[in-house]
């Protein structure tokens, strides 16, 4: 090509660094050119700290020291890590497998794919810190299959790693051995839910597993497992590094420590910004994203399966912390803020977001193929082709509420909550496309030349 | 059955791959297999024909059907061949925000096909699909395994024309997040 639009540009530096308030941890190398080479990372300091965990702390310490730092995970339920580690049983001459879930395939969600692509042996060196706590011998990397740069050279990164002897046996001269395997995916959202990846992983169809037993009990091959998200995981690394007090002096009394906020939607600076946890929804889109670029009537601060938050002072001064989005009615999720234009048709937004789901529901429980695969994306395209009468808005809602928390897994709620959040803030809409037979805001194109 | 008789084994001359494949699992996990396995035969012939799932199955030592199963479960496994340029575009909400969904009509004017489709010479497929993990710089355009991100108008034209010509142009790389650089940006 001899067009100079399509030559590869000098990589960007993303991040929050443009915030004089906090230094960036996990996203401080990506977009540095090679920054995914094993030589780069050792040049920094790589591997040091999985080194100080395996030849000075006991397996046990490091557990605590996550305990103590607070922080929860990072994949969309934020259930606390290192509580999570403790649920491992005694060491009893089974396998043990630490799964790291690079599965990450939530609308709105990016963070995971940078440190995947830019920084892979950050990961590697999470998940053998995160093997030694457990004192699990053998990881497993699931990657989503769309991921592919990020699995090509998490499989160089995986390679350089055992051949340098930082993956294996002896460890930094210890007794313990730890290796990697690296399973990529192929297409499928639910396999972000835990014991799904694990039927994939083994190479079934992705439909969940009953709970209980936990992956703690029988996971991977029926061996104890613990099963963590990537940031999760690399989190470790700089836990164990800086101390758990260093960790939980960031954030608020209810959220420890630094979270990814992936910006998208109209705003003039989209992009992943690590930020400390407790920054407020107002600093975020107007201090680092630069301000919306058109009206906004919602934003998603989570994902698409969060609930939606009108575009209000109330919402926008509202700390990001767990605590008080869940005392709004929302999840803090993944951490994907999606910002809605107010002449966007809400009706056909959350469409766009029903579809989705009816596309990734696995068909195993009846609520979910029968509901949100069948059921939902037709009323809403009955709604949409200026169809709708008296009493659908009143059907979604039956419907919902007879979804909702009745299904195999939460992936059927995952659908429902943005649904009712957004017949709770706009059901004006939904009433007027059923009304005047058309949206009340036409479709426009924002596809930039 | 012809068919199944006369075709040629796809991992007869890959002996190493097949070997490097099943070895990365444990000897318990020999199925977990099967989604590399039909990742190999799905990059090659980008589809998986019914020859190749009975000798997938063969090699794992699963009925034919359990390893259809596993294959129809998932979106990027195909039953019939995708073009040489299989074009992806995301269609979730920021990519739809973003201009996705024009993006995608474009691309069928452009093209002449729609979603699903791919064209007789089997240079081009098109395929809607969901949420790619690129939302921070939409719309993305998958080809084949590469990212094009913040496809605009003017850069999709350039890819199509490119395509083409019968040549994928270098991916560019976009990340996003404060590359308006430190002295320009204001913290409330």
């Amino acid at each position: 090509m001899d067009t100079t639009a399509t030559v590869a540009e000098k990589p960007k530096q993303i991040t929050s660094r443009i915030d004089p308030r906090y230094e960036v941890m996990m996203y401080k190398y990506v977009g540095v050119e090679n920054s995914h080479t094993l030589e780069f990372y050792r040049s920094h300091g790589g591997y040091e700290t999985a080194k100080k965990a395996i030849t000075t702390m006991k397996p046990v310490d490091v557990v605590e020291e996550m305990k103590k730092s607070g922080l929860r995970g990072r994949g969309g339920a934020g259930f606390p890590t290192g509580m999570k580690w403790s649920f491992m049983p005694p060491v009893d001459g089974r396998q043990r497998f630490i799964v790291c879930n690079a599965d990450e395939s939530e609308p709105g969600s990016c963070k995971d794919r940078y440190v995947l692509e830019d920084d892979p042996h950050q990961l590697i060196e999470g998940m053998v810190i995160a093997g030694y706590a457990i004192q699990a011998t053998k990881g497993g990397l699931y990657i989503r299959g769309e991921y592919y740069l990020g699995y090509e050279r998490l499989y160089k990164a995986i390679q350089d790693a055992k051949r340098e002897g930082l993956l294996g046996k002896n460890l930094f001269g210890s007794d313990f051995e730890f290796d990697i395997i690296l399973h990529r995916g192929s297409g499928a959202y639910i396999c972000g839910e835990e014991t799904a990846l694990m039927n994939s992983f083994e190479g079934f169809r992705a439909n969940p597993r009953l709970k209980p037993p936990f992956p703690a009990q029988a996971g991977v091959y029926g061996f104890p497992t613990t099963i963590n998200n990537v940031t999760s995981l690399a989190s470790a690394v700089h836990i164990i590094n800086k101390g758990a007090a260093w960790f939980s002096a960031m954030g608020t009394d209810d959220s420890k420590g630094f979270h990814h906020v992936q910006l998208s939607g109209p705003v003039k600076r989209h992009g992943v910004y690590e930020v400390p946890m407790g920054i407020t929804y107002r600093e975020i889109i107007y201090g680092l994203g630069g301000g919306p670029t058109e009206d906004i009537k919602a934003f998603i601060p989570g994902g698409s399966s969060c609930p939606m938050f009108p575009f209000t002072d109330q919402y926008l001064d509202m700390p990001m912390e767990y605590a008080s989005v869940a005392k709004a009615g929302s999840m803090l999720g993944t951490g994907g803020l999606i910002l809605i234009p107010k002449d966007k048709c809400m009706v056909d937004a959350l469409y766009n977001v029903v579809r989705f789901y009816a596309h990734e529901s696995c068909g195993k429980c009846t609520p979910c193929r029968e509901g949100v695969s069948t059921w939902m994306p037709k009323m809403y395209q009955k709604l949409l082709a200026g169809l709708g009468q008296k009493g659908d808005i009143e059907l979604i809602e039956d419907v919902s509420a007879n979804i909702r928390g009745r299904s195999f897994c939460v992936f059927a709620d995952a659908c429902i909550m943005p649904i009712q959040a957004s017949l709770k803030h706009f059901r004006h809409e939904y009433e007027y496309i059923i009304e005047n037979k058309k949206s009340m805001y036409p479709k426009k194109s924002r596809w930039a030349e | 059955m012809t068919e199944l008789q006369t075709l040629k084994p796809f991992f007869t001359d890959r002996q190493d791959v097949l070997n490097e494949i099943l070895n990365r699992y444990p000897s318990y996990g020999r199925r977990s297999a099967v989604m590399p396995l039909l990742w190999e035969v799905q990059r090659a012939e980008r589809h998986i024909s019914e020859p190749r799932i009975h000798e997938i199955a063969e090699i794992i030592g699963v009925h034919p059907t359990e390893v259809k199963g596993v294959m129809s479960f998932y979106s990027t496994y195909h039953e019939h061949p995708v073009g040489k340029y299989h074009l992806q575009i995301c269609s979730t909400l920021s990519c739809s925000l973003a201009g996705s969904d024009e993006m995608y009509d474009f691309i069928c004017e452009e093209t002449g096909l729609v979603n699903g489709e791919t064209d007789k010479e089997g240079r081009f497929s098109i395929q809607k699909v969901e949420c790619l993990g690129s939302c921070t710089t939409a719309p993305v355009l998958q080809i084949n395994d590469t990212y094009f991100e913040r496809v605009t108008k003017s850069r999709c034209k350039l890819l199509l024309d490119s395509m083409k010509q019968d040549k994928l142009p270098e991916p560019w790389r976009e990340r996003g997040g404060d590359n308006a650089g430190a002295e320009k940006a204001k913290v409330l």
